[in-house]
């Protein structure tokens, strides 16, 4: 579904819309309002950015690095150039394990490579233990939201949706009783699985190490537990060194929900006598995206959903508006990478007011590469209609007189025609707003009359 | 006048040509009342910005020559259009045989109220205006053309717009609850996202009007057209008035 249908679909429940928004609006006044206590806010934000373009312009050495070293701690290194390969790798794992069930703490990664669908056909129970992705997976739906995958639900919903799923007490709304009910849920899957999955949030070159941030402590809950941590990591999530988690863990939960910093920030080094660490690597499209002058400093994205929570059309279209794994205007310049066709009117879904820009903690020019693919996609997949009134507009704008001409035109056409004309269906202006009155002559024929 | 007087271009966009002249009359006179030596060239179009941002700024190339052409001479170019003036600055496509008026323009080109206040060095304007007023951002000058602070960084507040209202006898500036959040009007996005454009630009009226707003200004008449047409048609009584407008008449 394109993203307008799905947005006005979306906003017919004007007070689920409503509700959505403000919701969201406040997760950004909280990083408002923690980003303001740091008075080196936009120092922060501006090394960020420089660490990142630095990896991002030696991503090579640095994941050979980054491999070689893990290596030497004692974790097996595997690489998928793709999707799929990434699901192979996993797979092949568990059945060397004879693994039937895992647990796995939220990657974004592993939701990009449908690695949960993937599984379940070949026969492993997969169990999401964040508790938000957890929700979700019970309703058999996609994140809507990388940080908050749940956010589009009300305590309703999920009262309702844990009386029958887990027996809770029919109404009973209360958070603390829901949450303790999907804690014991959980704990018996925690305890029942040998192998837990988990994402990576920053791979430390020069340790080879690597770092997982949660709220819920559920990643550290299931790779204690088992015997086998597999950790899939796109091979962007690289940063240089320890000392630079001092930049990017004060910067990302900050961004991401107006904490000072995640809970649980586990370092995972070398695997405990008698257990194992893999760690897979992907690649699925970072390494075009890196080739791709105008494009390649998406890759720089720490994942902390900042821009969701501030784009005006996100939080009045929903995450599901956008059709792909990350939503959002991030995902929008992210996503037209992978499948252009298949996600062309994402790049048009924003005003390009800027705000994205502006609250990325690692300074990624979301809205000028919004501006950007729009050049790129209309090569491609120009629609009929708005291509040729899109060519029509230029001819009468190259020459004054063609534009003098139809001005007049409209300014007549505005004042004489009857409102039941101006206002037709096609008219998607007029639908729900008025027109500005039509002048007398324009301000050209006025300065001649006046100042000529 | 002075023959040495910086010769000052006025840029007038093409909706406002049509639309709003009432919005260029106000910003001429206004630049003439301060002192400024003013003409408009004949013969504008459109500056090719609702092309480029559907993604056709390939075929802004005539467009933006004739533009090119039509102001290379002047000492400053003058609009009273944030968006307009982040269109030529940042969005017209490269010509390569016309390097040096593209980086004369590019450096010369301003947006009416930083003009005032960065080039004229307005610290304040004598004159009245006794209304409730409240400020529409528009996305463009805010974020763009840095106008004022954006709401999402950690820096020194300021609006230069606002610099030159507040100190107008009676005006009563209104702090709204989003600051800076965008009307919804997005050019192309108006009519393509119609849902999104028109929720937006109603939450933005809310905003407005649960502060007592009598009036709604800002820097940008397409924003404003878009809130405009949403009151209108839902028959509020808000009142809409380009910054230009109110400087104009205040300070007469």
């Amino acid at each position: 579904m394109s993203h307008p249908k799905a947005a006005s679909q979306f906003l017919k429940d004007h007070a689920n819309s409503l509700w959505h928004d403000e919701t969201l609006w406040m997760v950004r006044e909280k990083r408002d309002a923690i980003s303001k206590t740091i008075p080196e806010w936009e120092e922060l934000r501006n090394l960020a950015s420089q660490i990142k373009d630095k990896v991002l312009s030696n991503l090579d050495v640095y994941l050979e690095n980054f491999e070689a070293n893990a290596q030497k701690n004692g974790i097996k290194v595997h690489w998928a150039k793709d999707a799929a390969e990434h699901n192979q790798i996993v797979l092949g794992i568990l059945r060397e394990k004879n693994c039937q069930a895992i647990v796995k703490s939220k990657s974004i990664l592993t939701e990009e490579c449908h690695l949960n669908p993937y599984l379940e056909k070949n026969g492993v129970e997969v169990v999401d233990t964040d508790l938000g992705e957890r929700i979700v997976q019970f309703l058999q739906q996609p994140p809507s939201h990388i940080v908050m995958p749940a956010i589009h639900l009300k305590k309703r919903d999920i009262s309702a949706l844990f009386h029958e799923k887990l027996q809770t007490e029919k109404g009973n709304e209360d958070p603390s009783y829901l949450t303790n009910a999907a804690r014991l849920h959980l704990r018996k899957k925690f305890l029942g699985s040998k192998v837990a999955i988990t994402g990576v949030n920053f791979g430390v070159a020069e340790t080879g190490e690597f770092v997982v941030c949660t709220n819920e402590g559920n990643a550290d809950m299931g790779v204690h537990l088992a015997d086998v941590h597999i950790a899939c990591m796109g091979i962007e999530k690289i940063i240089p060194r320890r000392k630079d988690l001092g930049v990017f863990l004060r910067l990302l939960a900050r961004s991401a929900t107006g904490q000072p910093i995640t809970n649980y920030n586990s370092h995972f080094r070398s695997p405990a006598k008698g257990k194992e660490i893999h760690l897979v690597l992907v690649d699925n499209g970072r390494s075009l995206q890196l080739a791709r002058e105008k494009f390649r400093n998406s890759l720089k994205c720490i994942r902390c959903g900042a821009c969701m929570n501030t784009c005006p059309i996100y939080r009045r279209s929903g995450g599901y508006s956008y059709g792909s794994t990350v939503p959002g205007p991030i995902g929008s310049i992210l996503s037209p990478g992978l499948d252009m066709k298949k996600y062309s009117t994402l790049p048009f879904a924003s005003t390009l007011c800027g705000s994205c820009s502006d609250v990325c903690p690692v300074k990624i020019n979301i809205h000028e590469q919004l501006y950007e693919w729009r050049q790129e996609i209309t090569k491609h997949h120009g629609e009929f209609g708005k291509g040729l009134s899109m060519k029509l507009a230029s001819g009468i704008f190259k020459s004054p007189l063609a534009y003098k001409i139809s001005g007049s035109t409209m300014r007549k056409a505005i004042k004489l025609l009857p409102k039941g004309l101006i206002y037709n269906p096609l008219n998607v202006w007029g639908k729900n707003r008025d027109l500005p009155e039509a002048p007398k002559e324009s301000f050209q024929e006025w300065y001649k009359k006046n100042r000529g | 006048m002075k023959k040495s007087q910086p010769e000052i271009g006025l840029f007038i966009p093409c909706y406002v040509d049509q639309f709003f002249p009432q919005v260029a009359i106000a910003t001429l006179e206004l630049l003439e009342k301060l002192g400024c030596k003013v003409s408009y060239p004949l013969g504008q179009t459109c500056c090719g910005q609702p092309l480029a941002n559907a993604g056709y700024e390939r075929d802004t190339e005539g467009s933006s020559r004739h533009f090119l052409e039509l102001f290379k001479q002047f000492d400053y170019i003058v609009a009273p259009s944030g968006s307009c003036v982040l269109h030529v600055k940042e969005h017209f496509p490269k010509l390569s045989d016309m390097e040096q008026e593209q980086n004369r323009v590019h450096d010369r080109i301003y947006e009416l109220t930083e003009f005032l206040t960065d080039v004229l060095k307005v610290d304040s304007l004598k004159g009245s205006f006794p209304k409730k007023v409240g400020f529409h951002s528009s996305c463009h000058g805010l974020r763009g053309l840095r106008l004022a602070s954006s709401s999402e960084m950690n820096v020194t507040p300021f609006n230069k717009a606002k610099q030159l209202l507040q100190n107008l006898e009676g005006l009563e500036w209104v702090e709204l609850s989003r600051v800076d959040e965008c009307c919804g009007f997005g050019g192309t996005f108006s009519v393509t996202e119609e849902a999104l454009s028109v929720q937006m630009g109603r939450d933005r009226l809310q905003d407005h009007q649960s502060h007592q707003v009598e009036i709604v200004t800002g820097g940008d008449m397409s924003c404003l057209m878009h809130l405009q047409g949403i009151a209108d048609r839902e028959g509020s009584s808000l009142k809409f008035m380009h910054v230009a407008e109110i400087l104009n008449q205040a300070i007469l």
